[in-house]
């Protein structure tokens, strides 16, 4: 019950003096409350809990988050000789493994 | 969403755990507070990827879960009226009280539903103005927003016939329980998304410092919760303890705006017993007196149920993080997903069935 689900905005109307849409969650299309995402417009993608709207989602941090995985992914390469190669020795910095700096998050 | 493949990939997700093996020392243990990530983390065999140093600790953030029996109890006696249509979440049904579920009082010929969305049961009502329409309002500030607009629309329409058992639970004051218990194992959370994108996380900077716990705001896909954790053995190694958001993209640090007004509107904070906890003070909502008219406590005498819970059944610690499922005596035999002793085996978010479902009968790790 608790898992909202990210779903696309198809369709806004009014209905009853609330602000209502269709939501495409993957090809089913469920009618869902929009009161409380007063700024989604069509085309935008949100997250529904129990027929409810409650938060636009972000496509740039989404992608930022995405870009970190990533690049959290290119750093473990760039080390992965250097532990095939130090395999008996301890790692370069035991408190930062990423050699001392943390990598950039933001 | 067009990005769930790729918060899914599992070249990535090893890569994520890769690192964090690179950065643990030594032994960590962190709650996901939400039923739905501990759902995501056993299905997703994420536990298993992690270093052993890391123990997850299953939270209490499972609605159904946590819903008192004496709760339940008073669903089962109101639905089982002959003038009530009874609405409810479809995973409430199976929820056993002290003698019998909702799925029974169907069977013996209550008009019990189950709806969607809690607008649904609103419309019933208006539908059937011959009727009581009691819809069932449990749920942690993720579901609240939409329980009170039920009620908002329902009085704006003037609806007579339509009320709310409401037992709505709130995780701030969860998370000061669970740090404040002697047996306390947990040293950082996993703060549960889909709450935060309501509720934003505002309200954890004082928690994190009080307890020298590390709070970060997680989200449900595999890439989300490794890299919640990820962050959170970061905290911990260093030595530090703050709040992080690891889901931006859906949570913002003030929240949703005007579910948060709503939610003022029509609720205001009360003591409530969670099912095997107990009563953990100011960690519910009730109606406001403005909308006590749709109080179904009071419309049907009902307020002075009281329920026992099967003595054998752990489930409280297991919601605790106490103990793991596995170590209840209980757990798969007699205590089935088919044959549920306790709401965490009940619910298919619950720690108990997650490990049934997934076959996790043995110690993992
Ligand atoms: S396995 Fe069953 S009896 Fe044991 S704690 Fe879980 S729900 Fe309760």
């Amino acid at each position: 019950m608790c898992l909202g689900i990210p779903g696309r905005v198809q369709e806004i109307y009014e209905a009853d003096g609330i602000r209502m849409g269709k939501v495409n969650f993957g090809g089913v299309v469920k009618e869902v409350c929009l009161d409380y995402v007063p700024e989604i417009a069509v085309g935008d993608y949100t997250i529904v809990h129990v027929g409810f709207a409650i938060t636009r989602i972000d496509e740039a941090s989404a992608q930022e988050s995405l870009r970190l995985f990533q690049k959290l992914g290119v750093l473990d390469e760039e080390l992965q000789p250097e532990q095939h190669a130090g395999a008996s020795g301890p790692p370069a910095c035991p408190v930062h493994p990423w050699g001392g700096a943390a990598p950039d998050e933001r | 969403m067009k990005y769930l493949a790729e918060f899914r990939n599992g070249e990535i997700a090893q890569r994520l755990a890769a690192e964090i093996r690179r950065m643990t020392t030594r032994r960590w243990a962190i709650m996901e507070v939400c039923g739905g990530q501990t759902h995501a983390i056993i299905r997703n065999g994420i536990d298993q990827l992690l270093p052993p140093e890391i123990e997850l600790i299953h939270g209490p953030g499972c609605p159904v879960c946590v819903t008192p029996l004496e709760v339940i109890d008073k669903a089962l006696a109101i639905a089982a009226r002959p003038d009530v249509i009874f609405c409810s979440f479809g995973d409430m049904l199976r929820v056993p009280g002290s003698r019998h579920d909702l799925f029974r009082v169907k069977s013996e010929g209550g008009d019990v539903r189950v709806v969607y969305s809690p607008l649904d049961a609103v419309a019933i009502a208006r539908d059937n103005p011959h009727k009581q329409v009691v819809f069932f309002g449990i749920g942690f500030e993720t579901t609240a927003p939409a329980n009170a607009m039920a009620v908002v629309v329902a009085k704006r329409q003037g609806l007579k016939n339509f009320s709310m058992l409401v037992s709505h639970v709130l995780v701030p004051p969860a998370i000061e329980a669970i740090m404040n218990s002697p047996s306390n194992r947990v040293q950082a959370f996993l703060a549960a998304g889909h709450v935060c994108s309501v509720m934003g996380y505002w309200q954890y900077p004082p928690l994190a410092e009080k307890y020298r716990a590390p709070i970060v705001v997680t989200g449900f896909e595999p890439l989300d919760i490794l890299e919640g954790i990820r962050r959170a053995v970061r905290q911990l190694e260093a030595g530090a303890a703050y709040v992080e958001n690891a889901y931006p993209r859906a949570v913002t640090f003030e929240g949703n705006q005007p579910a948060q007004r709503m939610l003022a509107e029509v609720f205001e904070p009360t003591d409530r017993a969670w099912r095997g906890i107990g009563v953990i003070p100011n960690s519910g909502w009730r109606l406001r007196d403005a909308y006590r008219a749709f109080d179904a406590e009071a419309r049907f005498d009902v307020a002075d149920i009281r329920a026992q819970e099967p003595p054998i059944c752990r489930s409280g610690d297991v919601l605790q993080g106490k103990i793991k499922p596995i170590e209840c005596p209980a757990f798969g035999n007699p205590c089935t997903p088919r044959t549920p002793l306790g709401a965490t085996m009940v619910s298919s978010e619950g720690a108990c069935a997650a490990y049934y479902n997934y076959g996790r009968f043995a110690r993992a790790g």
